[in-house]
């Protein structure tokens, strides 16, 4: 997420404090992203020094210190709303990582593993869906970062269920082979999530 | 004891010697009160059978099934039909409207059916459509009506009455995300009225609707969520990162 991007869009809509565009910053991303003041100034910073807005008023750093948007960042901001996030590159993936390496492990139980990792990706996709559910039916940001999140976990979901499927259908000699070498006892599942 | 619903040790099985199948393996699941159950696995995990022996609509090969503190068992043919009028609502992903009633009668249906008076039964079946944002589609037929549209009606004729429990297998399996959404608040705000909701799905954002997930696996409960902590975690989560 650009923070940077953000702030940058708050300041459209006029000269704003610090203080000010965390607090806004915050309430039009549903309270999801929260943001502490020292990333909001350091960001402020950074912004300024390379022209993208300026300041003025108030005491030199101080939090009535206001900031406006400059023609250069403008353009900043028109840009970075049409340039498509980077999909291509694959992230690397931690959970992807663990499962891969649970597979060359001798006595790690891996259906085991995935549901572990399953359980606790759908707990968190219920504490979102619950955020959702109890917030007002106007609140459109809040909504749209929810599902925003609950659409990334469900993907996890489904990727460990087809690895789970994936898992199940291998050959039987596959698994043989991993786990005749060592046989130490099975890593409790609560140690392997 | 506050379970609308309780499985005890449940097994189902199909077929008999190599054929046999085991769709159900000593099972046990309640749903309390006011809670709203997701059970959650893959296709042929027994997640449908688990539904409709809870709702009585197909006996188990062994163990309890009680609703209401009722053991299914134990009642004669006649009461497990009383049981399934007027304590049980069943919603389907394919709504399982019948198509030559109006959404009103369709939602009037199982009160006629267990006695009450046409004209009462179809007042309690507009206060249901009504509730449900639906009063002004009680007159059109199944096929007038927009999917959601279907499916809230349904779930107006699982809730009318005085129905305990509400049995839902896939509900918005037919639905778009924001649709489904509507339906499964729905569903939610029953269950905070006091039914008890168990809803069976693959479907992993459905499933998050609920207040506790089972997990089911080739007829075994797996593993189950806990109650979610409340969303003010997530912020103080946020802010540690």
């Amino acid at each position: 997420m650009s923070v940077r991007h953000a702030l940058l869009a708050l300041l459209t809509e006029g000269p704003k404090y610090g203080l000010q565009l965390r607090q806004e910053f915050e309430s039009r991303t549903g309270e999801v992203w929260p943001l502490n003041v020292g990333q909001v100034y350091l960001t402020l910073q950074r912004l300024e020094r390379d022209e993208l807005i300026e300041s003025g008023g108030g005491d030199r750093d101080g939090p009535q210190k206001s900031f406006r948007i400059t023609a250069a960042g403008a353009d900043e901001l028109a840009t970075w709303l049409r340039t498509p996030p980077d999909l291509a590159s694959p992230p690397r993936d931690e959970l992807v990582i663990k499962v891969l390496v649970a597979l060359r492990l001798p006595g790690v139980d891996v259906p085991g593993l995935l549901q572990a990792h399953r359980r606790h990706v759908v707990q968190l996709m219920q504490r979102y869906t619950h955020m959702k559910a109890e917030a007002a039916a106007d609140d459109l940001s809040l909504s749209l970062v929810a599902d925003a999140e609950l659409f990334r976990l469900e993907s996890v979901v489904r990727w460990l269920d087809a690895a789970e499927v994936r898992l199940s259908r291998r050959p039987a000699d596959d698994t043989a082979t991993r786990n005749t070498e060592a046989q130490p006892a099975p890593i409790p599942l609560e140690a392997q999530a | 004891m506050n379970a609308a619903v309780e499985l005890r040790q449940v097994s189902r099985v199909y077929g008999t010697g190599a054929s046999q199948v085991h769709a159900l393996r000593e099972v046990d699941v309640s749903v309390d009160v006011g809670e709203l159950v997701a059970v959650m696995g893959p296709s042929g995990s027994g997640k449908s059978t688990l539904l409709t022996i809870a709702g009585s609509l197909e006996d188990p090969s062994s163990g309890e099934v009680l609703v209401c503190g009722s053991a299914l068992a134990t009642m004669s043919h006649d009461d497990r039909a009383g049981l399934r009028r007027r304590t049980i609502g069943y919603v389907f992903q394919d709504f399982n409207l019948l198509v030559g009633l109006t959404a009103v009668e369709n939602v009037a249906l199982p009160l006629e059916l267990d006695g009450l008076g046409v004209r009462a039964a179809r007042t309690v079946g507009l206060a249901a459509l009504e509730e449900l944002g639906l009063a002004a589609q009680a007159g059109r037929y199944p096929d007038e009506l927009s999917g959601g549209e279907r499916q809230r009606v349904a779930i107006a004729r699982a809730v009318v009455g005085d129905r305990r429990l509400v049995l839902a297998d896939e509900p918005t399996g037919a639905l778009d995300s924001v649709n489904g959404e509507a339906v499964m608040r729905l569903l939610r705000a029953a269950c905070k009225r006091g039914v008890a909701g168990m809803v069976v799905t693959h479907d992993a954002q459905l499933a998050s609707w609920a207040d506790r997930i089972v997990f089911l696996r080739d007829g075994r409960v797996v593993d189950q969520t806990t109650r979610p902590a409340g969303p003010e975690s997530l912020l103080t989560e946020g802010a540690n990162q």
